[in-house]
């Protein structure tokens, strides 16, 4: 059975996102870029299974710039088998993103395909619900916990209530959340294999994918800036303060 | 407090000063590409990081603790060091015929400085292992290679030095302990003291280098030999056999690097440890050089890398705190101590000195690549040179500067510095150690005048000063005011250099010359840190032009090094004042009257 699992290249947890002067996106020119940690969770869990038997192959796909690459050389220092990228300079939106992942499953047919539950730059959490439905794959998303039994998957879900488990059927798409695993550190002498591995490059145009979006972004704004709180001395005053100053009761 | 590795100083300063990529060209080093190294710097950022810096203030607290000649060390250091291991950090630098990675020095040296910013202590084990290794490799037979390299490259083995004895410490012709053949091997006797993890519970086997002397010996350094003495013994299946007779006896109550042990060793308490001899018979002094050189660079690199750490602490410290109404604040909200120009100067004076000291670290690092892989043997041998002549600098000069920086480091947190639970006094207590170990400033400094500068005539010191200059009419094509102004300083300095030069090679009397060896020390590591302060400030104002530069970031290096022109470089000169007119009077008071 083979692995795909989706790696994207987002800003750095560390840094600081900034609005663009001109408010049309995020800044990302200079600033440290690396692979979205909920990604990160799902590569892990895809070796994890790999080396456990369950799996022959791990590929790791990526969309989105030639510098991408480097997103996917950061999975395959941590053990994924080969990489493909569908190089592309636009922002596309996660339908966009679900329909070329349904390229490749056609392309590779995965008996499983492992994403993080959303990326933290547009926290969109759509792509992994969005290609279940239009490959008919099975779906188990928020996962914190994977086992195999048999030709199914047991998965625990992270729900609001608490956990739920479902049994699912291959092949099925799992979306990684927190607590599914932690992942390695790459090994040095994997980091230098990494080199090797076999990372294949298709440009968007070549898939024949429609990515056109319906959407278009209007302006991205810093979030207000908190003002410091106040201590009150009634409840009658906090009342009064919610009702007209704050205007939510 | 966390630490968080400067990759992005580092990876420039290999790509564009360093010239990794010319590095990368020589034999064997194929892989060392600058995408590659990138990754790995990536990587081991994460690992010190995550993993060794927060082991860091519990190594402090806890200590190593001796048990009945067992070593324990702090909680969580041995799981941390098995996933060291696990991930090879170990075995970076290592020959790929015994299981490492191959790659540079340079690299290593990079990646060796995060280890050390992130936990010193730490740090220490695999740097000695790395020395050990280093002189197995270059002088032991292939057998007792086969025997004991593969292991100790994984680092699942660890190596120690044993050279000092209570009456031996700086004079190693006083060596006393012996070696008495017995078969094909030796029975080894003797006290050493100051063993660096001569004792400890993160790996399988402890692999001693021992100086001793053989019963027929000559008098003095010439009658010194190099013995390999395992903890265990190692069987001819590679398995470990039974326990030798060294044992550790106590450990040192000291003023900093607690969680490093630093054991007494007892040899032959029960008829004498079994040992192999490394090479040939007396030659042992030539041999642990080997390791020694390798060694002092390593304790250069951990001279800047805990004064980084010291750096990252006070930093961080500033722009928190608040403190009396600043003069660079713009309003309320921005008045947080780093805009008292004072701890400006702090902040300016840390962060340019300890780029212009892991500049140095990595160029003399990069120098000994050369050195060992070009294939002109001219390039080769003027390299090694460099490399020899950098190696005291960047012993002697890094660690006392990196002791400062700690000091100052600090200063900037006011009271609350000298308060342990701060964290910034460990730095301090810790860095204190790296100017003695390994060859005291003054043993780098007498090495700098004497083997290094006068020995040859002042050939390897002209060659430096004349690549300076070359670095200065360079700057001559940049019609701009930064680079104008660190040109000027620059010329001064090379000048006021040159003329200790002159009167250091002119000395006849050597006690004149030793008088004032520190400063020179002292004045070249100044003069050739602002060097490679000045190279990397060319490179930023090249790369600028780029389209998609990070021209902030860029200007940031050339003002850092503007700065270090203008407040450090002088220093070059009043050291040449000092060098050329104040050996007599330092030597000249009677002992007595002292």
């Amino acid at each position: 059975m083979k692995i795909i699992v989706g790696v994207k290249r987002v800003l750095d947890y560390n840094v600081k996102a900034r609005v663009k002067a001109d408010k049309s996106g995020i800044e990302l020119a200079n600033v440290k870029m690396s692979m979205n940690p909920f990604d990160e969770i799902a590569v892990e869990e895809a070796l994890r299974i790999k080396e456990a038997g369950h799996a022959e192959e791990v590929i790791a796909v990526s969309i989105g710039p030639t510098q991408s690459q480097e997103t996917i050389r950061t999975a395959l220092a941590m053990g994924a088998d080969r990489g493909i990228l569908i190089e592309c300079d636009e922002t596309l939106q996660p339908l966009a993103i679900a329909k070329l992942f349904k390229y490749i499953a056609e392309k590779e047919e995965p008996g499983l395909i492992v994403l993080g539950k959303q990326a933290i730059d547009d926290d969109a959490n759509q792509t992994g619900q969005m290609l279940s439905a239009l490959t008919g794959m099975s779906q188990a998303t928020f996962a914190s916990k994977v086992e195999f039994e048999g030709d199914h998957l047991k998965v625990t879900r992270e729900i609001d209530a608490g956990l739920e488990s479902i049994q699912v059927s291959l092949p099925s798409i799992i979306t990684a959340d927190l607590r599914l695993n932690e992942p390695r550190y790459a090994k040095l002498p994997n980091i230098m294999k990494a080199k090797k591995k076999p990372l294949e490059v298709i440009p968007v145009a070549d898939t024949g994918v429609d990515v056109s979006s319906g959407l278009s972004v209007v302006e991205v704004n810093e979030p207000p800036k908190r003002e410091a709180g106040i201590i009150v001395n009634s409840v009658a005053e906090l009342v009064e303060k919610l009702r007209n100053e704050a205007k939510v009761i | 407090m966390t630490y968080t590795a400067p990759v992005k100083d580092i990876a420039f300063l290999l790509r564009h000063v360093i010239g990794l990529s010319d590095i990368a060209e020589l034999d064997g080093f194929e892989e060392a590409t600058p995408d590659l190294v990138d990754a790995v710097l990536e990587e081991s950022a994460r690992f010190t990081g995550d993993v060794l810096a927060p082991l860091n203030r519990i190594g402090d607290l806890q200590g190593s603790q001796w048990k009945e000649g067992e070593v324990s060390t702090p909680d969580g250091w041995k799981e941390a060091y098995a996933q060291f291991v696990e991930n090879g950090w170990g075995s970076l630098a290592f020959p790929t015929r015994f299981g490492g990675q191959g790659l540079p020095m340079t690299v290593a040296a990079a990646v060796q400085e995060m280890w050390h910013s992130a936990n010193m202590s730490f740090g220490l084990c695999p740097l000695l292992t790395q020395g050990a290794v280093d002189a197995i490799e270059h002088h032991a037979s292939d057998e007792l290679q086969q025997r004991f390299l593969p292991k100790m490259v994984e680092g699942t083995w660890s190596g120690t030095m044993n050279l000092t004895e209570p009456q031996a410490g700086s004079d190693l012709a006083a060596v006393r302990s012996t070696a008495v053949p017995e078969g094909d091997h030796y029975l080894i006797s003797g006290q050493k003291i100051y063993i660096t993890y001569g004792e400890h519970d993160l790996t399988e086997n402890i692999i001693h280098l021992v100086l001793a002397r053989l019963p027929d010996a000559p008098p003095g350094v010439k009658g010194i030999s190099l013995f390999i003495v395992p903890k265990f013994l190692v069987n001819d299946d590679g398995s470990l056999g039974e326990r030798n007779d060294v044992q550790c006896v106590s450990l040192e109550h000291k003023l900093g690097i607690h969680a490093s042990p630093t054991c007494v060793m007892s040899y032959g308490d029960n008829g004498g440890a079994r040992g192999y001899l490394v090479g040939k018979e007396h030659h042992g002094l030539v041999y642990m050089f080997t390791m020694m050189n390798q060694a002092r660079h390593a304790v250069g690199v951990e001279g800047y890398g805990i004064a980084e750490r010291a750096y990252q602490q006070a930093l961080s410290y500033a722009r928190d705190r608040k403190q009396g109404k600043t003069l660079l604040g713009k309003g309320e909200e921005d008045q947080a101590i780093i805009n008292h120009p004072d701890v400006r100067r702090i902040l300016m004076t840390m962060k340019s000195n300890i780029a212009a000291m892991r500049g140095l670290g990595l160029e003399c690092a990069s120098a000994f690549d050369r050195a060992r892989r070009h294939a002109d043997k001219d390039v080769s041998e003027r390299m090694q040179r460099r490399g020899e002549l950098l190696t005291p600098l960047v012993k002697g000069w890094s660690t006392e500067v990196g002791v400062e920086l700690c000091s100052l480091g600090m200063q900037v947190h006011g009271g609350m510095g000298y308060i342990e639970e701060t964290g910034a006094a460990q730095h301090f207590r810790d860095s204190r150690i790296a100017p003695i170990y390994e060859g005291t400033t003054a043993i780098q400094a007498n090495d700098l005048i004497g083997r290094k500068t006068a020995r040859d005539g002042g050939q390897g010191m002209g060659e430096l000063i004349s690549d300076m200059r070359a670095t200065l009419s360079g700057l001559a094509e940049h019609d701009q005011a930064d680079m104008q102004a660190i040109a000027g300083r620059f010329e001064a300095a090379i000048s006021a250099a040159e003329t200790a030069n002159e009167w250091l090679l002119a000395q006849s009397d050597a006690s004149l010359a030793a008088a004032t060896s520190v400063e020179f020390l002292m004045m070249h590591g100044y003069l050739a840190g602002g060097w490679m302060l000045i190279r990397t400030a060319e490179a930023a104002l090249v790369q600028s032009q780029s389209p998609d530069a990070d021209t902030a970031w860029l200007e940031s290096q050339i003002t850092l090094a503007r700065y270090y022109a203008e407040r450090m470089l002088p220093l070059v000169e009043s050291a040449s004042t000092i060098i050329t007119g104040s050996a007599a009077t330092t030597v000249s008071l009677s002992p007595d009257l002292l």
